[in-house]
């Protein structure tokens, strides 16, 4: 990773159309700034998120991977994030287990009016996924 | 190098799960699926999308390059056609669109533009009137999510997106024909909260021949509004202006008045909300109740005999503890409906109102328990409105601790010639008339300390002047001083209003009161504060302080809201759908906001609001249907092994496992699935197709974002 001053992570984020993508739009509608090494995929609620989906992202090459959803008890579609945050422990549990370092995973809720805990949260999940370096499974490759 | 390297390697691996998704594609069309089956489109065609990039004047092409991001969409494989356009959500950017489906057989259409929860809906038009199937559209949110927030970083926004379009493109050709599907809207609504605001919406909604269940949780309707003496700027008598609505909403056929009542549960969706409402046990029958047990000619009719002879007394909420009222009890004289009501919090089951109310009426029923009633609304109104901050919070102005330091809303049953002392003001420690009054705006508004709210509370202000032209008015000599921060004096005839305050001799002083602290010999307060006029410190003893104390949600919106799926502010205040040009509208359709429930609103416009919410909720009840998004679940059958794990996982039971073909496969209910997508989340099998965003459409999109920093 020191060789790598240009390295750029590769991070995926997926997020529900009803309050973490509205919150990422907020904080846009506010100008408030925040490194641009995050691509998002949205769906309508972080239920939709299969584990494969996270695992396929790192097995193929991701740095980082970050699940935002409604608050608990939030959720557009009442439950859904408690089940995404389930599935959440289980797919860290087995990053742990192949010595993937689970701080490469995260599950955050930032809600529709929280447009400066997004940005805050993005800035976090960059640091850390910078700190942590390229992921050991795409060094294989 | 190494990126290269590995820039090469993804490219086979997407080659490699080609197949996959055209597996997946032809699968896709399940025989079960109808909205799948669209006419003369077939999945296999190879994809020909559209790239659309917009500058949204400089708003976009200010902070990334669009030319670039043009040019790369080019060379994606599935691309057939980029172009970019100033403004692409305007009628010749639009036209672009429609212009090349034709010219170039489009399949797919993808714009780089703002978000799509302002712009989808445009662009999903242009895309039909292009030819295509709307939901053949999926956009780049190069804007909001991208220029807007780096702003500074020109390489790095338009590598972000470039990755963003072909995340977009991938999606794209993978998309398949959707028809929204049609249902029909309960011709009845619900409103939530009998305030001004919920009585203002029930009444357009009655006119507007819908039936309407009004849900209040106190005993009798007229909110807030009914505590208050007079009203700014016109000085009209609150009580003389809302009575009549209040008889309105009491006599009207179409509104169905539930008072003493709340929201148990909500299920179901626009159109076809099932509501449980939990009636509390009143105690006392009304007369429609009791003609329903036999009682020809009883129940009810408000006599107060009961009251008479009630040996349980408590302090009246109505009238903010300074009145007592007994254990059963009307708040006021002029309560809609003139029913009274049993505090079984406090009630000793002694009988005496049994007796006393006498074998005709017998309208007292003490052994009356809780009543859930079901009923079906098409939309509804959320009108929770407000309660007061608790000012006590604040200690250094000593709420609570000084009898001489009340709030505002006391002041206005203090004021009020039908409140606790028949209109005549007096200070609570010896009951003398005041000749000095301080009023302290911005009592816990604007207060960034974290014990108050950092809003304003926008009415203060206003109510002050009031109370100071009140004081002028009825109290000879007396002087009101105003500690302010700014006077908010917005609204129409406001300013005027503050000019005639003003003339009438009230003190203004611009400083936030640091302190007050009271005599204990003649419980005269001396309030501190900075004039920041004079840049000089003020010691002032006055007989009365008054705090304009802020105000915050109603205590109980927070299980109101959760019921009805709406989300709120930090502060608590109901989330509207768009601050500007969306205020009655919340992200769940058919629920729509009215009054302060969704932020601080003075009386007009908490009317004009509840006016635009029974707009907004009668439209779909008028038209009589009403189209959802078509993002359902269904089920593969091939390759559903009948598990059931997805059954128990759905929150709106729309799963269920049935027998075809001698093999035990799970079913979807179209009118229920939402498309919250949580059981394709789970199934083991990969049988569950959510439309729209299916699991080959996901996994496009996740291959696509692997291929970043290859550009």
């Amino acid at each position: 990773m020191a060789d790598n001053k240009e390295w750029k992570p590769k991070i995926l984020g997926m997020v529900c159309n009803w309050c973490s993508y509205a919150g990422a739009d907020l904080a846009g509608g506010g100008r408030i700034q925040y490194p641009p090494d995050v691509r998002i995929i949205r769906v309508m609620c972080t239920g939709r998120f299969d584990s494969l989906f996270v695992l396929k992202a790192f097995a193929d090459g991701a740095d980082g991977v970050l699940i935002s959803g409604c608050h608990f008890g939030d959720c557009h579609y009442l439950e859904g994030n408690y089940k995404s945050a389930k599935r959440m422990f289980m797919v860290k549990r087995l990053m742990k287990s192949i010595g993937l370092d689970d701080r490469r995973f995260r599950m955050t809720f930032v809600s529709a009016s929280e447009g400066a805990k997004w940005a805050k949260v993005i800035t976090d999940v960059v640091n850390t996924v910078k700190e942590l370096g390229p992921s050991p499974l795409t060094e294989n490759k | 190098m190494v990126e290269k390297k590995k820039a090469t390697t993804k490219k086979t691996e997407t080659k490699k799960a080609a197949p996959v998704k055209q597996e997946a594609k032809t699968q896709a069309p399940a025989p079960t699926v109808k909205a799948t089956a669209a006419p003369g489109v077939t999945t296999t065609q190879k994809p020909r999308i559209g790239v659309f990039i917009c500058h949204c004047g400089t708003n976009i092409a200010g902070s990334l390059d669009v030319k670039a991001v043009e040019e790369y969409a080019k060379t994606l494989p599935e691309v057939a056609w980029a172009d970019d356009y100033q403004y692409m959500c305007s009628t010749p950017g639009q036209g672009k669109i429609e212009k090349a489906i034709k010219d170039q057989k489009l399949t797919g259409i993808v714009v780089a533009a703002c978000t799509p929860r302002l712009h989808e809906p445009t662009f999903r038009m242009a895309t039909k009137e292009g030819g295509l199937n709307p939901f053949r559209f999926e956009m780049a949110n190069i804007r909001d999510q991208n220029s807007w927030v780096h702003m500074h970083d020109r390489e790095g926004a338009t590598s972000k997106a470039k990755d963003a379009v072909r995340i977009a493109v991938a999606k794209a050709a993978l998309l398949q024909d959707l028809y929204p599907k049609s249902v029909p809207v309960e011709k009845a609504a619900m409103v939530v909260g009998a305030g001004i605001a919920g009585m203002q919406a029930s009444l357009d909604l009655a006119a507007a021949g819908i039936k309407t269940y009004l849900i209040e949780s106190a005993p009798s309707i007229g909110g807030r509004m009914s505590q208050l003496d007079k009203t700014f700027p016109t000085l009209d008598c609150s009580q003389c202006i809302l009575t009549p609505k209040m008889v309105d909403v009491g006599r009207s056929a179409n509104i169905e008045l539930m008072t003493y009542s709340e929201v148990e549960n909500v299920e179901g969706y626009i159109g076809n909300f099932d509501v449980t409402i939990r009636k509390k046990a009143r105690g006392v029958l009304t007369p429609k109740e009791a003609e329903a047990r036999g009682i020809v000619g009883g129940g009810c009719n408000g006599c107060g005999d009961c009251d008479a002879v009630c040996p349980v007394i408590k302090p009246n909420d109505f009238e903010v503890g300074m009145k007592p009222r007994k254990a059963i009890y009307i708040n006021h004289p002029q309560v809609v409906p003139l029913i009274y009501t049993i505090d079984f919090n406090v009630c000793v089951k002694c009988g005496l109102c049994v007796t006393a109310c006498g074998p005709e009426k017998r309208a007292i029923d003490l052994e009356s328990k809780d009543e859930f009633i079901k009923v079906k609304v098409g939309t509804a109104i959320l009108a929770t409105g407000y309660d007061i901050f608790p000012i006590e919070k604040k200690e250094e102005w000593g709420y609570k601790r000084y009898e001489n330091v009340i709030t505002s809303l006391e002041f206005e049953r203090l004021i009020c010639a039908s409140g606790p002392t028949g209109g005549h003001l007096i200070r609570p420690s010896d009951g003398e008339t005041p000749k000095r009054v301080a009023f302290v705006l911005c009592a816990g508004s604007r207060d960034n300390t974290g014990v108050g709210k950092p809003y304003c509370s926008r009415f203060c202000c206003m109510y002050s002047l009031k109370h100071a032209h009140q004081i002028t008015e009825k109290i000879p000599g007396c002087i009101p001083y105003i500690f302010y921060m700014d006077i908010r004096s917005f609204g129409k005839a406001y300013e005027e209003f503050y000019y005639r305050i003003q003339d009438e001799g009230a003190k203004f002083i611009r400083g936030r009161v640091a302190n007050i602290l009271e005599d204990p010999k003649t419980k005269n307060l001396h309030v501190y504060a900075d004039d920041t006029l004079l840049d000089r410190p003020v010691d002032m003893e006055v007989d009365l302080v008054v705090l304009a104390a802020a105000i915050e949600p109603k205590a109980d919106t927070e299980r109101t809201r959760r019921l009805f799926g709406v989300s709120c502010t930090g502060d608590g205040w109901l989330q509207e759908a768009h601050p500007k040009l969306n205020p009655c509208g919340t992200t769940t359709a058919g629920v729509f906001l009215a009054g302060v429930c969704q932020g601080p609103k003075d009386i007009p416009d908490t009317v004009a609001s509840a006016e635009g919410a029974a707009s907004a909720a009668s439209i779909p009840i008028h038209i009589g249907e009403v189209e959802l998004e078509p993002y359902f679940a269904t089920c593969i059958e091939e390759k559903c092994a009948g598990c059931g794990m997805c059954v128990n996982l759905c929150p709106y039971t729309a799963l269920s496992l049935v027998e075809k073909n001698g093999r035990t496969v799970m079913q979807v209910t179209e009118a229920k699935c939402k498309g919250c997508g949580t059981c394709g989340g789970f199934c083991p099998g990969g049988a569950i197709w959510m439309n729209h965003f299916a699991t080959p459409q996901i996994v496009a999109q996740i291959d696509a974002f692997l291929l970043g920093g290859e550009q």
